[in-house]
C-alpha cells in the first residue's frame, strides 16, 4: 500500500485505551494502514504517542475586533501547536458573531490559514444582549456549531428557555456560562478565607451552583416543551466548570438522563485561589480559581464522565492588560499551547489519572458536546491526529507561544507530553520537520 | 537611633507579612523619638537629607498625604507629589506606566495609594525602590494600624492581653484588616463587629461577631469605622438610622467597655453615624492623638526604610 506520510513505530492511545505501536501510513487525508507501507514521507516515531486531534469546544481566538490579543492565524497556529486540529471560537467579539455571513467569513479566512480548523460558535441572542434570538438555522448554515453567550450570563431564564427550544429545533447545542450576576457581584477572586484576607472583592461558588441549578431545571421544562429530540444529544452545554457544588448538580442531573454536557478548564484542575496570594492579576480568571477541595472533586468528575471535556478557555489579553491591577485587569488565561502536556503532566504522571481517560476527554467527550461521533485510530479513519512526546521534559515559556498572549500562570512548570506533531486531515501543520 | 540601625528591616512596607515583633517594637521606639523631635520648638531634623520621597494618590485623601508629606519634611527629605484618581489614569497611562515614568527621576522612595487591593506589591515588582502602603483598596493601611497601635500602647501600656474591638464595616475595611495583622503581633486580641453584610466570614487575627454588646463587652480600647454611604447603594444596608439604630457606637453602649476604655476612629468621621458626635470629643476619644502620632510613626516608618534598612 502506498500514501504520503509513514509514522513508523508510534505508540497508539486513543478514547478507547492503547493499541501497542504500530506503523501508521497516512494518505487521502485518511489513515490507510496500521501496519506499515510505502511513503514519500517515513518518520521515525519511536517513543512517541499518536492520538486522535485535540477538539477545544471553548476558546476566545479574540477575531474580530480585539486583534490586539489574539487573531485567527496567531490563534489557530498556538491551538495546532497544542495537539488540537479542531477548535470552537467563542462570539464575543467586536462586533458579537451573530450573524450567518460573520461565521462564513471567518470560516474563509480559518481556511485560507489552514492551521488547526476552525467552528465557529455563534451567539445565542442578538448582540449577546439577552433579547432577541440569533438566527440559528442561517448561523448553523454557514458552519456556527454551537450557540452561546459566553462572556456574558443568560440573567433572563425564558430567554434561555425558549433559545434551548429553538437551537434544539435547528439541532445545535447552546453552551452557557453558568454564573448568577447578582450572587457573583464585582468579585474578581473566589470568595472565601483567601479573599477575605486579601481584601479583594468575592465570587461566591453559589454563584456558579445556584445558576447551574436554574438552568438545569430550564433544560427540565425544555425537555418536556421538545416534541422530538435525538436521543443522545447534548442541549444544554455547561461551560468551564469550576465548583464541586455544581458538578453534584450535574452529577444528578445526568443519572436523571437530562440532555447536558459539561466541561472544565486547565485552570481549575491544576490551581487554586491560594495564587492569588500572589496578587498578580495573571491569576484573575472568570470563573474564579477556587479551592483544593474543588480541584479534587473536578478530577474525579473528570475521571467518572459527569465532566465530558476539558474546555481551555483560551482567554488571551495583551501583558499590559493584564499588568493592570487586580480590579482593573480583564478575566482569562492562555492555555492552548499548555494544556495537553499539562493536565498529561498533572492528572497523568502525578496523579495516576488513567491516561486513555484523559485522550477522551480532548476528543471523543468535546466531539459530544457537538453531536458528533468519537474519533479513533483505526484504519479509514481521518487522519486529524497529534503525535506527542511522554518523556521530554521542558518548563513552560511564555516567550516562546505562538498566541500573542505571551503569559502563563504554569510559566516554569517542567511539563511532560509536549506535541511534536499535528496533522489535519493528513496534512502536517506543525512540527515532523 | 542606633538600636534600629543594628536591626535589618523589610525594604518595604507593604503589609506586615514580612515583619516580625520585634521589628515593629524597635520601629515604635523610633516613632517614640520622633514624637521628641514634634516636640521641639524647632520640629526638624536631617535625618534623611539628600533623599527623595514621592506620594503617589490614585486616590484622593488628604490627611493621609499631608502626614506622609509633614514626616517626611520634618526629616529634612525633599517630597514630590503625583496625584490622580483612577478614572484619569484609566482613560490613559497605566499604573505601572505612571511609576516606571517617575522611577527615571530619581524618587528614592514611593509612598502610594490605590483603590485596589495589591497594587504596592505590584509596584514592588515594576520598581527598585522601597514602596510604603499607604492604603490599597479594602486590603492594608499599614501606618494607620502602626499609628493606631502606638496611640494604644500611649494609653494603654503594653497591649498583651488587651481586647480591641473594630466595630463597622469590616469587609470593606483596610483598618480592619491591618489592624487585624498588627495588633495580635503585640499580644492584643481583636474583635470585629458589623452587620453580616460587612462582615466577612473569616479574618486572620480577628474574632468576628455580629453582636455588638458581645465585642464591646469588657473591651480595652474601641475603634469604630467610617461607615462608607455607598453601602446602601449596593443593597448591604437598608439605610443610615437603621445602621445608627443597630450598630452605633453610642455613649451608652461604650459603658459595655472597660471604664475609660480609649475610643478610635481613623478619620474622616462620619459623626452620628458610627459614633455618638459628641463622644469624639470626650475625654475618652484618642482621635486627635492619632492624628498627631501618625506624623511620628509615619517619620519612623521612612526613616527605617530608606537608612533603618541597613544591618
Amino acid at each position: 500500500m502506498k500514501g504520503e506520510i509513514l509514522l513508523k513505530n508510534a505508540k497508539l492511545i486513543d478514547g478507547r485505551g492503547e493499541h501497542g505501536t504500530a506503523d501508521v501510513l497516512i494518505g487521502e487525508g485518511r489513515i490507510l494502514s496500521l501496519s506499515g507501507g510505502e511513503a514519500s514521507t517515513v518518520l521515525d516515531a519511536t517513543g512517541m504517542v499518536l492520538s486522535p486531534g485535540f477538539l477545544d469546544p471553548h476558546a476566545h481566538l479574540r477575531e474580530p475586533g480585539q486583534e490586539v490579543k489574539e487573531d485567527l492565524q496567531s490563534g489557530l497556529t498556538a491551538a495546532a501547536r497544542g495537539g488540537y486540529t479542531d477548535v470552537v471560537s467563542m462570539p464575543n467579539t467586536c462586533p458579537v458573531v451573530d450573524r450567518a455571513e460573520m461565521v462564513a467569513a471567518l470560516k474563509r479566512k480559518a481556511a485560507e490559514i489552514a492551521q488547526t480548523r476552525l467552528h465557529p460558535a455563534a451567539a445565542l441572542t442578538q448582540g449577546q444582549e439577552g433579547r432577541v434570538l440569533s438566527e440559528a438555522y442561517l448561523l448553523r448554515e454557514a458552519g456556527a456549531v454551537m450557540l452561546t453567550d459566553d462572556g456574558q450570563t443568560n440573567e433572563d431564564a425564558g430567554v434561555l428557555a425558549q433559545g434551548l427550544l429553538y437551537a434544539a429545533s435547528v439541532g445545535l447545542v447552546v453552551s452557557v456560562h453558568a454564573e448568577d450576576a447578582g450572587l457573583r457581584r464585582g468579585g474578581v477572586m473566589n470568595e472565601g478565607a483567601v479573599s477575605f484576607q486579601l481584601g479583594l472583592p468575592g465570587n461566591t461558588s453559589f454563584a456558579e451552583s445556584a445558576r447551574i441549578a436554574r438552568d438545569l431545571e430550564v433544560l427540565r421544562y425544555v425537555q418536556q416543551r421538545l416534541t422530538d429530540r435525538v436521543p443522545g444529544r447534548s442541549l444544554l452545554h455547561i461551560q468551564h466548570l469550576s465548583t464541586k457544588r455544581g458538578l453534584e448538580l450535574i452529577r444528578q442531573a445526568r443519572q436523571e438522563g437530562l440532555p447536558l454536557t459539561a466541561e472544565v478548564g486547565p485552570h481549575h484542575l491544576t490551581l487554586t485561589d491560594e495564587a492569588l496570594n500572589e496578587l498578580n492579576p495573571i491569576y484573575k480568571v472568570a470563573p474564579p480559581l477556587r479551592t483544593q477541595t474543588d480541584v479534587e472533586a473536578l478530577v474525579e468528575g473528570l475521571l467518572d464522565g459527569s465532566i465530558d471535556c476539558v474546555g481551555t478557555d483560551h482567554a488571551p489579553h495583551t501583558q499590559d492588560e493584564k499588568a493592570l491591577d487586580m480590579l482593573r485587569a480583564p478575566f482569562g488565561i492562555p492555555s492552548l499551547e499548555v494544556c495537553w502536556p499539562l493536565l498529561y503532566t498533572e492528572l497523568v504522571e502525578k496523579r495516576g489519572f488513567p491516561l486513555a481517560v484523559l485522550i477522551a476527554r480532548f476528543t471523543d467527550g468535546p466531539r459530544r458536546v457537538l453531536g458528533l461521533p468519537g474519533i479513533h485510530l483505526e484504519e479509514g479513519a481521518e487522519a486529524s491526529l497529534v503525535l506527542w512526546n511522554p518523556k521530554e521534559k521542558r518548563p513552560v515559556d511564555p516567550q516562546t507561544f505562538a498566541s500573542k498572549a505571551r503569559f502563563s500562570p504554569w510559566a516554569g512548570w517542567e511539563l511532560l507530553g509536549w506535541p511534536v506533531g499535528t496533522l489535519v486531515g493528513g496534512r502536517v501543520v506543525f512540527g515532523l520537520a | 537611633m542606633s538600636q534600629s540601625a543594628t536591626q535589618s528591616f523589610p525594604k518595604h512596607l507593604l503589609d506586615f507579612r514580612d515583619w516580625s515583633r520585634s521589628q515593629v517594637e524597635s520601629l515604635l521606639e523610633t516613632a517614640q523619638m520622633m514624637q521628641e523631635v514634634l516636640a521641639r520648638p524647632v520640629k526638624k531634623v536631617p535625618a534623611l537629607t539628600g533623599f527623595t520621597v514621592a506620594t503617589v494618590f490614585f486616590e484622593p485623601s488628604t490627611r493621609t498625604r499631608i502626614s506622609f508629606e509633614l514626616a517626611a519634611r520634618r526629616m529634612s527629605a525633599d517630597v514630590v507629589s503625583f496625584s490622580s484618581t483612577a478614572s484619569s489614569t484609566t482613560k490613559g497611562e497605566t499604573y505601572r506606566d505612571t511609576l516606571r515614568t517617575l522611577d527615571q527621576m530619581g524618587i528614592d522612595a514611593y509612598i502610594l495609594r490605590t483603590d485596589a487591593a495589591g497594587v504596592p506589591h505590584q509596584a514592588h515588582s515594576w520598581l527598585h525602590k522601597p514602596v510604603i502602603n499607604a492604603g490599597d483598596g479594602w486590603r492594608a493601611h499599614p501606618t494607620q494600624a502602626l499609628l493606631d497601635a502606638f496611640t494604644l500602647r500611649e494609653k494603654l501600656g503594653s497591649l498583651e492581653g488587651k481586647k480591641i474591638a473594630i466595630v463597622g464595616d469590616i469587609l470593606h475595611s483596610r483598618v480592619a484588616r491591618s489592624n487585624a495583622e498588627l495588633l495580635p503581633m503585640l499580644g492584643a486580641t481583636v474583635v470585629a463587629c458589623g452587620p453580616a453584610t460587612l462582615l466577612p466570614s473569616s479574618l486572620p487575627g480577628a474574632t468576628l461577631t455580629t453582636r455588638l454588646k458581645e465585642a464591646l463587652c469588657e473591651a480595652d480600647a474601641v475603634m469604630v469605622l467610617r461607615l462608607q454611604r455607598e453601602r446602601m447603594d449596593k443593597g448591604l444596608l437598608p439605610s443610615l438610622p437603621e445602621y445608627i439604630a443597630a450598630y452605633q457606637v453610642t455613649r451608652e453602649r461604650l459603658g459595655w467597655a472597660k471604664p475609660q476604655a480609649p475610643l478610635l476612629h481613623p478619620g474622616p468621621m462620619n459623626r452620628d453615624v458610627e459614633l455618638e458626635g459628641t463622644l469624639a470629643d470626650s475625654p475618652q476619644s484618642l482621635v486627635e492623638r492619632q492624628v498627631a502620632n501618625g506624623q511620628a510613626v509615619r517619620m519612623a516608618v521612612l526613616y527605617h526604610v530608606l537608612v533603618g534598612k541597613r544591618s
